[in-house]
């Protein structure tokens, strides 16, 4: 595979040799890649390819079988979820996870669980300095709900907003873990055109921020405008890391996700 | 003045009076075990109404409680205060042993887990008869006395109890609205999307858990001081199962709730004992009807029907 440059200083993630067995199937078949600072990679491949197994990975959901996982710096291979979420990795998924019974503020409220210090006695307690950590915190929230759009969806269900309003509350939810690192899985399936172009600025506005984003797409067009990478995954391996363009002018990477009909249209 | 705060003084004030004006001791006596019910239904609450952790085995913890302060004030002869410090440690001990492992599991898998934990509880209680007294009960537990106060039967012990459950109240409520409620609710709701953002899902039920035993500890030491008799049966699988009953037919996940199921629960069999031998069948037959007729509980229940009725009328 080509693109990856070992000497790079400013991965802020990098991934050597994940390897990843479920049974007889290779999930993940010694991949290695890494992550720019301050960019964009799209994560794309034909259905069973490895793209949700590589999140759960770096998520922290499940644990490789062999290889080792670097982020900012230090090792996170055998870290669990929530000390991953406290190291700066935040996720969404693909089918929309949000709490149903809980306002979009509650929810994102939960997102800023790690950052809050207050705990058990503290909630009983109630000190100045609890309260005062309670209101900052919903200061914080109604400001990335204002960030990302949804402010005037503050107090409604979570579960009676629209699917895409329901998206993007998850990217806020995220957001509210201050992450340094965002993992957007398939962030605009169901979406329509309109909000699929919304999602595609609101990807910029995040990076804009300084936040590190992968996303799962299978949506192309939205990939290639957003994405400064695209890491191409097939039956478990990494067969291509490279730029939006050279990756429509490769053959293999083709050849692999639209099969071999695509060369018959050309 | 905002409206819960209404409601809670209003709870309270109904609670003083009541103490006031009911002279008749068994009536004092009803409501005094309503008030330790509603400890127990409290603290199951908190796992199975917010976490939504079933517990079959709850019985467990409120035995300890009794039998820690019967063994330590009564055998012992140790300060029954000293006795609650002691016992809801022990409880909480055993949470956190029992859980550790415990609440790793989910759904049915939990429910079998703590049912079998405290199977194990009640045969310990019954066996280890030089501690417990076994199957004949344990006798000799002293009164409680504060200063020149003593706690006996009647008035003086319906507002102990009754003034820890509104302590408890306090401490839930407290609890619920803050970042470990929200968790809790997150967990209930969708655990994996909880746990993706950074709540450590075990070691918040796990505390939860332990909280609710603390809780029913104190409970069982309140029992424990108040029949000044206890054996082994009142600490067993009925037990436990009745406090589920009570946290399901009051309403999950509500503080109030936990009380009207409590209510329920203690009145039930009062009421039925006009039933004599039938009294079970009707008692279930009661339970089995509320659960068809308001699955969410009757505290929900009950409100939603008041408010479509306010709106026909």
């Amino acid at each position: 595979m080509h693109g990856i440059r070992k000497e790079h200083e400013n991965l802020l993630l990098q991934v050597t040799g994940l390897t990843k067995q479920f049974g007889g199937v290779r999930a993940q078949d010694n991949v290695s890649f890494g992550v720019e600072q301050g960019s964009v990679l799209g994560l794309i491949g034909p259905n069973g390819a490895g793209k949700t197994t590589l999140f759960n990975m770096i998520t922290g959901v499940c644990v490789p079988d062999k290889g080792e996982i670097l982020f900012d710096g230090r090792s996170i291979t055998s870290l669990p979820v929530h000390k991953r979420v406290t190291a700066g990795i935040a996720r969404t998924f693909q089918n929309v996870e949000l709490f149903p019974g809980m306002t979009v503020l509650e929810n994102v409220l939960v997102g800023m669980h790690v950052r809050l210090k207050s705990g058990f006695w503290g909630a009983v307690i109630r000190s100045p300095r609890v309260v005062k950590e309670e209101q900052q915190a919903r200061k914080k929230a109604l400001a990335i709900l204002e960030f990302t759009g949804l402010l005037s969806y503050a107090d409604r269900l979570a579960c009676d907003l629209p699917v895409g309003r329901q998206k993007t509350a998850e990217i806020a939810r995220a957001l509210a873990t201050d992450p340094k690192l965002i993992l957007l899985d398939e962030p605009a399936a169901g979406l329509n055109r309109i909000e699929s172009m919304a999602l595609g600025e609101l990807i910029c506005k995040i990076k804009a921020r300084g936040i590190t984003l992968m996303l799962v797409e299978h949506d192309m067009g939205l990939a290639m405008e957003v994405c400064d990478k695209i890491l191409v995954l097939d039956r478990g391996e990494a067969i291509a890391l490279a730029t939006p363009q050279q990756i429509t002018n490769d053959q293999k990477v083709m050849d692999a996700y639209l099969g071999e009909e695509f060369q018959c249209l050309n | 003045m905002d409206k819960e705060r209404v409601h809670n003084l209003l709870f309270v004030g109904v609670v003083v009076v009541t103490g006031v004006v009911v002279e008749n001791t068994y009536l004092l006596q009803v409501m005094t075990f309503i008030g330790i019910n509603t400890l127990l239904a409290l603290g199951l609450n908190m796992l199975m109404g917010y976490a939504g952790q079933v517990s079959l085995g709850h019985g467990a913890f409120y035995g300890i409680g009794a039998y820690a302060t019967a063994y330590l004030s009564g055998t012992l002869g140790i300060s029954p205060w000293l006795a609650l410090v002691c016992a809801i440690f022990l409880a909480v001990g055993v949470a956190f042993v029992v859980g550790r492992p415990t609440l790793k599991l989910s759904g049915y898998y939990l429910g079998m887990g703590t049912l079998g934990f405290g199977m194990i509880v009640h045969i310990l209680f019954r066996e280890a008869g030089s501690i417990t007294g076994g199957a004949s009960g344990f006798v000799g537990i002293p009164m409680l006395t504060l200063g020149p106060l003593l706690f006996e039967g009647g008035q003086s012990y319906f507002y102990l109890v009754w003034a820890v459950v509104f302590g408890a109240i306090f401490l839930c409520r407290r609890i619920l609205d803050s970042k470990t409620g929200r968790a809790l609710a997150a967990i209930h709701g969708r655990e994996n999307a909880a746990v993706a953002l950074g709540v450590d899902a075990h070691s918040l039920k796990l505390t939860v858990f332990m909280f609710s035993a603390a809780l029913g500890a104190v409970a069982g030491f309140l029992y424990a001081h108040f029949v000044l008799f206890i054996s082994p049966d009142s600490f067993g699988f009925m037990a436990s199962v009745k406090m589920v009953t009570m946290v399901v037919i009051g309403g999950m996940a509500s503080v109030w709730g936990a009380l009207i199921g409590a209510v329920v629960i203690t009145l039930l069999p009062e009421v039925l004992h006009g039933f004599a031998d039938h009294e079970m069948i009707v008692f279930g037959l009661i339970l089995m009807g509320v659960m068809i007729v308001m699955p969410q509980g009757l505290t929900k229940g009950v409100m939603e029907r008041y408010a479509r009725y306010k709106k026909r009328a």
